[in-house]
């Protein structure tokens, strides 16, 4: 494949006699580079807009009727239904609320949620910080453990080690978040026989823990759990990338070239191998660094993480149509951004891209 | 082409164990009784790649090895140069038998150096000309004061001037002929004393062919560095080697000054390798029958038997030694010397090995 695409970009050049040297031919290097971002963001912008419409559209086509919902149970009359779609805006035609909406968005107004009756924007604010904090962790810790298990693995690839690894992730993945949560929960947290409850089963801090290092401790505690459950369903990818690509890797000519220099066989995995297969996991890193941000909310209901997750959760139910809408676009966006940061830094990693 | 006759004194005997200086005429480097077999999965049979062989590199000396894929030659090649280990024989180096320890092949991998046949996929895609050069410095050296010109040097000598020019290259902005030459200068920047080069042109176009062997040629010439050439081409064989071996099924069929054995090739293999060279003028060309060799069922007898025309056309039976060569292994050749054959029937005409 390279071969290919080398001769088309190349400058033809006889071995002989070196053709222009170090200055690459075509266009000059900074159009291409202005070229190649101006591509990226074009498509990143477009992804954006039609994320926000779909947005809108979504969840006005799910069933249910958050009037009807936020008022059940409850004695209400007509009027006051009436008068609670108007507070709304629920009353105008669908292409004003549209309107309302994208008009909305441009000056960062995502509207007043329904149940809480306080700005989208504040409950957010308030809420972003604990997900980015869990989930981040999470994928970090996850990929990190994946990188280093699928290298090993890998490296004795067919090895009782390698089968074992590979079957334990592979269990784990199959295993839903939220069961594994609660199973932790009741094994680690509420103290099951002669264990006693080791971590808390809920929330993010103790109420009353006080000042910087405790509480920072008090938060680490209650991450544990989650995080653990976190990393135990997710890290399966990354190993099997790593491994994967790790083996892809091995078959390479270099590491032989590398190997018959003299090079001893742990610096030519340390050196050629694992660089150059951490292409791919890099790009899945960022992926799901853009999924953190809506990636855990079922482990955050089980472990009632105070996030956003647990936030659409609740939204969902009502639906509160101004809340979900924009968690919904700021959980695209995430990922939209992260992998326009991926295309970004990937030329930066592999030579191969930036011409 | 030149072809300086190698020392006519065959290396009969134990060799090595020489000690100091090596006297003159021992090899560089040479397989003992070489053997490599590998177990297939579940046990279903074991490939004996190389299967017996005794091959000598002499210092300042170009040895082609050829053969058809899947002869042994590139397992061959690797055992030499202690990336497989042999299930018997030995490699010698200097006299001296190859050590695996860690330290010791070090030491060895930074006498010998091993070019491979797609420069592609041999250099590492992310480093740079330069670091792919200045690598096997790093590796015995550390860094050095003077690694920059060394590096400049190695890429002048293998022809890519000026070197500073490609310094910051990736190879995927490399010509196929540019990329293998930085692959040589990579290996001439140890300084080397033999190269074991693998199908070094295999992969580039026909037009850089000449040149990348006219290069090993020099490199011969200025620096007095021997190369063991693995090919499947005896067109090319004829052009740069001294001597050629030629290998079949895992073991040396024929071998000797490349005018001799090319010129008068005496095993019925090398014959028909010959015949389908359209410039070799042998008449009809002659298409090998039979099943293609399968290192995991090598057959009783001479090897070739099972293909081999003379046995086929019945003038095998006429000479008499249609019962040899079903039977009777021709056994192993000497590595050095001058032109010798492992076949029953090319024995009786010249009164052979």
């Amino acid at each position: 494949m390279t071969r290919s695409a080398t001769a088309a970009a190349a400058p033809p050049e006889e071995p002989g006699a070196p053709g222009p040297g170090a200055a690459p031919g075509g266009p000059s290097r900074a159009v291409r580079i202005l070229r190649y971002l101006g591509g990226r963001l074009l498509t990143a912008a477009v992804s954006l807009l039609a994320v926000m419409v779909t947005s809108f559209f979504l969840f006005r086509v799910l069933p249910g009727d958050p009037v009807r919902a936020m008022t059940e149970g409850r004695e209400v009359s007509v009027e006051q239904l009436e008068e609670l779609r108007r507070q709304f805006g629920l009353d105008k035609p669908l292409w004003q609320q549209f309107a309302d909406y994208c008009l909305g968005i441009l000056r960062f107004d995502f509207g007043t949620s329904y149940q809480y009756r306080v700005p989208v924007a504040e409950l957010i604010a308030e809420r972003i910080g604990p997900t980015v904090l869990l989930a981040g962790t999470g994928t970090l810790v996850a990929a990190l453990l994946g990188l280093v298990l699928g290298t090993r693995a890998a490296w004795r690839r067919g090895s009782a080690g390698d089968r074992a690894t590979t079957a334990v992730a592979l269990t784990l993945w199959s295993v839903p978040s939220f069961w594994l949560g609660l199973l932790l929960i009741v094994v680690l947290a509420s103290g099951a026989g002669w264990l006693p409850g080791l971590f808390p089963t809920s929330g993010m801090s103790t109420p009353g823990v006080q000042g910087g290092f405790d509480s920072a401790v008090d938060v680490a505690h209650h991450m544990v759990l989650p995080v653990a459950t976190m990393v135990a369903v997710v890290y399966a990818q990354y190993l099997l990338i790593m491994r994967s690509s790790v083996l892809d890797e091995m078959g390479a000519d270099y590491l032989t070239t590398a190997r018959a220099k003299g090079l001893r066989d742990a610096l030519v995995l340390r050196r050629h191998a694992v660089p150059n297969a951490l292409l791919p996991t890099v790009t899945l890193i960022f992926l799901n660094l853009g999924r953190v941000m809506g990636g855990v909310i079922l482990i955050e209901t089980v472990f009632a993480w105070p996030g956003l997750g647990s936030l659409f959760y609740s939204g969902l139910r009502v639906p509160d149509l101004p809340l979900v809408q924009a968690l919904f676009v700021l959980f695209a966006s995430a990922v939209i951004i992260m992998n326009l940061l991926a295309d970004l830094v990937y030329p930066l990693l592999d030579p191969r891209v930036r011409t | 082409m030149t072809a300086e006759l190698q020392k006519s004194t065959p290396q009969d005997g134990p060799r090595g164990a020489g000690g100091g200086a090596r006297p003159e005429g021992e090899p560089l480097l040479s397989a003992s009784g070489l053997s490599v077999a590998f177990t297939g999965r579940g046990g279903r049979g074991t490939a004996r790649a190389v299967d017996g062989v005794d091959l000598d590199l002499h210092a300042g000396e170009i040895l082609a090895l050829v053969g058809e894929s899947g002869c042994g030659k590139t397992t061959l090649a690797r055992t030499l140069l202690g990336l497989e280990r042999p299930t018997a024989g030995r490699v010698l180096f200097e006299g001296r038998p190859l050590a695996y320890g860690t330290r010791a092949l070090k030491r060895y991998r930074h006498r010998v150096q091993l070019v491979q046949q797609d420069p592609s996929g041999s250099l590492n895609p992310r480093h740079t000309v330069y670091d792919a050069v200045a690598e096997g410095l790093r590796i015995h050296e550390g860094a050095t004061a003077d690694e920059e010109r060394r590096v400049a040097d190695a890429l002048s000598r293998a022809g890519l001037r000026p070197p500073e020019r490609f310094y910051l290259r990736y190879p995927h902005e490399l010509s196929g002929g540019q990329r293998q030459r930085v692959v040589i200068a990579g290996a001439l920047v140890l300084e080397p004393e033999a190269l074991v080069a693998d199908e070094p042109v295999a992969s580039l176009d026909a037009s850089v062919r000449g040149e990348i062997l006219r290069l090993l040629l020099d490199l011969r010439a200025d620096l007095g560095l021997s190369a063991l050439v693995v090919t499947h081409d005896l067109g090319m064989a004829w052009n740069i080697a001294d001597r050629v071996a030629v290998m079949y099924l895992g073991r040396v069929v024929e071998a000797g000054p490349v005018e001799e054995v090319l010129a008068e090739p005496r095993h019925p293999y090398t014959q028909a390798l010959m015949s389908v060279l359209p410039e070799s003028g042998a008449g009809e060309p002659q298409v090998l029958a039979g099943e293609p060799p399968d290192p995991t069922r090598v057959p009783g007898g001479c090897r070739f038997h099972a293909r081999c025309p003379v046995l086929a056309s019945g003038e095998a039976e006429r000479a008499g030694v249609d019962t040899a060569c079903r039977t009777q292994d021709p056994g192993v050749l000497s590595g050095s010397g001058p032109a010798r054959v492992a076949c029953h029937y090319a024995a009786l005409g010249r009164g052979g090995d």
